[in-house]
């Protein structure tokens, strides 16, 4: 399994785009809010928080349909669904390696991102933190997703549909932890929130995802 | 007394639906013009809200109804899953539209509910914000039917897709409660007498809700039908063309 | 016979006009795929019968 890790990262940073696709959408979609919104740095500031999230998030929706397509495609899939290694375990390694090439790149570049939003300063270890214990989630709910529509022809767009419903309480709680921190409240009730989904994801998705391979490999 | 397994039997369930559905639908339009015509001419203006009050007769059982049909979808979900009960899991196919169309008909009632009442067609409430939710939860699972080539398959990922959902759509929905209070009024159909609306309303609005939800069973038995015989269908073209 | 409806007219006659005519569309919808896959489906089978 850490073998598969590996593999993968290798992968995605030998074939290039893997990190650095992803942190580009997020800086460029960043950069476009402003002149959606208009400079006003009041403004910017009090939606920074939910803008970030946001962007964060639809990063991570770009890379989601490259999981499993590659893998898919040339068949690799077929012989690890025909080795040892539990698909279970695939689906858990492929989220960890989705996470460290995209989510893990996120979180650090979004504290850049924050100042050039006017994000105020008592929030910026809430949003690192916030970003650092959900963005896990996304990568497993993303996971299973791409795990649904792998075997679907420019499944990419579907993809899309069915993930974001799922993502919307990680969002909720993540962009209210850090918006609740520019404001000074109390923002470790959705901090501990959104670990806790997470936490649940990260246990019960891989299973999911797993059985949805199943069925695309039958 | 013959038990629920027998119908994975298509034969079976084609039989027993065959007698059912003009019962059921009988009573869904039975009781729908009832308390339809009942809430609409012969119920009194609320002294708050005047006459849209009787929106409520259409936006209340559709609203329970869009909820119980995912109920039902999730359900029949996992009757596929475990016992591989072919005919559920097309009940379950032909469920979803039909819950497609009364989450649309609760969000458009309470849109136009909202307009006179709260000043806004669209508030960010939680439960407005669920009902949407519960809307692309539908189109989700919709579109991945529609999106895969073998039944079997479709079958099961749109399943996995109900069961992960369902978990998704309860979190959310307390997530919403957490981010925003909103402008609803509490449970108007609580059995604690507390904050029941009066008897002049509820005898109507239960005739009503017993309407839709007939109707909802009689929709699904009879696409469920259809289900079968798409099934049957596909099948036989597919014996054609290979030999 | 039409009940006094107040200020209120618009809203409850369009939600009402919404709900009857989206169930109305589900249930015509469901009628004509059912008997579009009926005749489909004993097409092919009177078709498979004779060969």
């Amino acid at each position: 399994m850490i073998g598969l890790l590996k593999r993968d990262l290798t992968l995605a940073i030998r074939a290039g785009g893997g990190f650095g696709l992803s942190l580009a959408f997020f800086l460029i979609f960043t950069t476009l809010v402003p002149f959606g919104v208009g400079p006003q740095t009041q403004i910017l500031a009090e939606i920074a928080p939910g803008i970030l999230w946001l962007g964060a998030l639809l990063a991570c929706l770009l890379s989601l349909d490259r999981i499993f397509q590659l893998d898919w495609e040339d068949g690799t899939l077929d012989l690890v669904a025909t080795s040892p290694v539990p698909l279970e375990g695939l689906a858990a390694m492929k989220a960890l390696a989705h996470w460290i090439t995209t989510g893990l790149p996120l979180v650090a570049a979004a504290p850049v991102l924050g100042l050039l939003l006017n994000l105020p300063g008592a929030a910026y270890p809430w949003l690192v933190a916030s970003l650092a214990l959900g963005t896990p989630a996304l990568s497993a709910i993303g996971t299973f997703g791409a795990a649904l529509t792998v075997g679907i022809k420019r499944g990419g767009l579907l993809l899309s549909l069915l993930v974001l419903p799922l993502y919307m309480p990680t969002l909720i709680f993540g962009a209210l932890c850090v918006s609740r921190a520019t404001e000074g409240q109390d923002a470790a009730t959705p901090l501990v929130l959104v670990a806790g989904i997470t936490a649940g994801s990260l246990a019960l998705l891989p299973f999911a995802a797993a059985a949805a391979l199943r069925v695309n490999l039958r | 007394m013959s038990s629920l397994w027998e119908y994975a039997n298509p034969r079976k369930f084609m039989a027993t639906s065959a007698f059912l559905l003009p019962w059921t639908a009988g009573i869904a339009a039975l009781c729908l013009v009832t308390g339809l015509v009942w809430g609409f001419f012969f119920t009194p203006d609320d002294f708050r809200q005047g006459s849209t009050v009787k929106i409520i007769y259409v936006h209340v059982p559709a609203a329970i109804m869009a909820v119980n049909a995912w109920f039902m979808m999730l359900v029949t979900s996992i009757i596929w899953v475990i016992r591989r009960h072919h005919v559920s899991v097309l009940a379950a196919k032909a469920a979803a539209p039909v819950g497609v169309v009364f989450t649309v008909i609760a969000l458009a009632t309470g849109a136009l509910w909202g307009q006179p009442m709260w000043g806004t067609w669209w508030e960010w409430d939680p439960r407005l914000t669920s009902f949407l939710i519960l809307f692309l939860f539908y189109l989700g699972y919709m579109a991945l039917w529609e999106a895969i080539e073998n039944p079997d398959s479709a079958a099961d990922l749109t399943s996995v897709l109900c069961l992960v959902g369902s978990v998704f759509a309860v979190i959310s929905r307390y997530a919403l409660l957490f981010w925003n209070q909103g402008l609803h009024q509490g449970a108007t159909l609580s059995l604690d007498a507390e904050q029941n609306i009066s008897n002049v309303y509820w005898y109507p609005l239960v005739i009503t809700l017993a309407g839709f939800g007939f109707l909802f069973i009689a929709l699904v038995l009879y696409r469920t039908r259809t289900e079968i015989r798409a099934r049957r269908l596909k099948a036989l073209i597919a014996q054609e063309r290979m030999a | 016979m039409m009940p006094d409806l107040g200020t209120y007219a618009v809203p409850v006659l369009s939600s009402y006009a919404v709900s009857l005519g989206l169930l109305i569309a589900v249930v015509a919808a469901s009628i004509w795929k059912a008997r579009r896959v009926r005749a489909r489906l004993e097409e092919v089978e009177t078709r498979r019968g004779r060969s």
